[in-house]
């Protein structure tokens, strides 16, 4: 299955990519970074299909996508 | 062993970039260094950044760029690709410099047909001095030096520079996209890479609009943001192809 990886200590917490996640796999977690915000994380509560939506908003360019 | 589908392009240095959480110049940044590397094009690309919120770019660009005053990135790239007409010669602008200090600039250089090509970002004010009101703030908009919103009586009107550069014959690219969602951001990509396209091909002047966000001086969230652009900002500067060959 596909999967994806949030770099978390550099992510700013614009949540973009939890609202472009077709399948709303990105949730954003509890605690926080080193910058005092609270990063978006990969919940593998669901299927990711590798379409790399996420990673095409990401602002920030953290967010890396892979094949199985 | 995983394959890895999507990661940071090979021209967008691996620094964490200054811009605010949500702000569109980042997303733009990235289109930019993929388009330039799947034309294979970033040993000879020359980039003039903007003042504004992107006048650190070079910081983040991993090929050649240099910077300009204010407003005036499209003469030093002309000087630059009518000196060196082997070299990509890209200038990136904010609307602040685009359409306003440097309006003189880029109808000029647009009409005398310049092989370059012009990356416009539009967000609507000025986020490098604090939100105040730009040349394309729309109607009605609050912003630092408008905080009634934009009364058209007194301000005039928003200015679509895309449509007025249209008309111009030296123009044989133009089209505005926008970044705030991952389809259109998709879009954004094609379009940023046919303007590259076309200055590798030697067909003349080409801009590209971005629609961007910028949450901190809109006074919202990066999604609340996004969300302006579909339903107010991209009504007023429509989205599409304004001119082509």
């Amino acid at each position: 299955m596909p999967k994806i990886k949030i770099d978390k200590p550099k992510c700013k917490g614009c949540y973009l990519c939890v609202v472009n996640c077709p399948k709303g796999l990105i949730k954003i977690s509890g605690d926080m970074n080193i910058k005092g915000v609270k990063a978006a994380f990969f919940s593998r509560s669901g299927k990711c299909t590798g379409c790399a939506m996420c990673a095409v908003i990401c602002p920030e360019c953290i967010i890396e996508v892979y094949d199985t | 062993m995983r394959r890895l589908i999507f990661s940071r392009p090979k021209s967008l240095r691996d620094v964490e970039m200054h811009y605010c959480a949500g702000c569109g110049h980042g997303i733009v940044h990235r289109l930019l260094c993929e388009a330039i590397d799947e034309l294979g094009i970033r040993e000879r690309t020359i980039g003039v950044a903007p003042v504004g919120c992107a006048v650190l770019a070079y910081d983040y660009w991993d090929f050649d760029v240099t910077e300009a005053a204010h407003g005036r990135t499209p003469a030093v790239a002309t000087g630059i690709k009518r000196v060196r007409p082997e070299n990509i010669v890209f200038s990136y602008q904010g609307d602040g410099d685009l359409a306003a200090i440097g309006t003189a600039e880029i109808i000029h250089t647009a009409n005398r047909g310049e092989n370059i090509t012009v990356i416009f970002v539009n967000n609507g004010v000025y986020g490098m001095t604090g939100g105040q009101m730009a040349p394309t703030t729309l109607a009605g908009q609050k912003t630092d030096t408008t905080i009634a919103g934009r009364n058209l009586k007194r301000d005039g009107y928003p200015i679509k520079i895309l449509e007025m550069l249209a008309v111009l014959p030296g123009v044989r690219y133009a089209e505005r996209v926008s970044v705030h969602s991952a389809q259109e951001t998709l879009r954004a990509k094609r379009a940023i890479k046919k303007a590259f396209k076309t200055q590798v091909d030697n067909i003349g002047f080409s801009i590209v609009e971005i629609l961007s966000m910028c949450p901190i001086y809109w006074g919202m969230t990066a999604i609340q943001a996004a969300e302006r652009i579909e339903t107010e900002v991209a009504t007023f500067y429509p989205i599409g192809v304004i001119k082509s060959y």
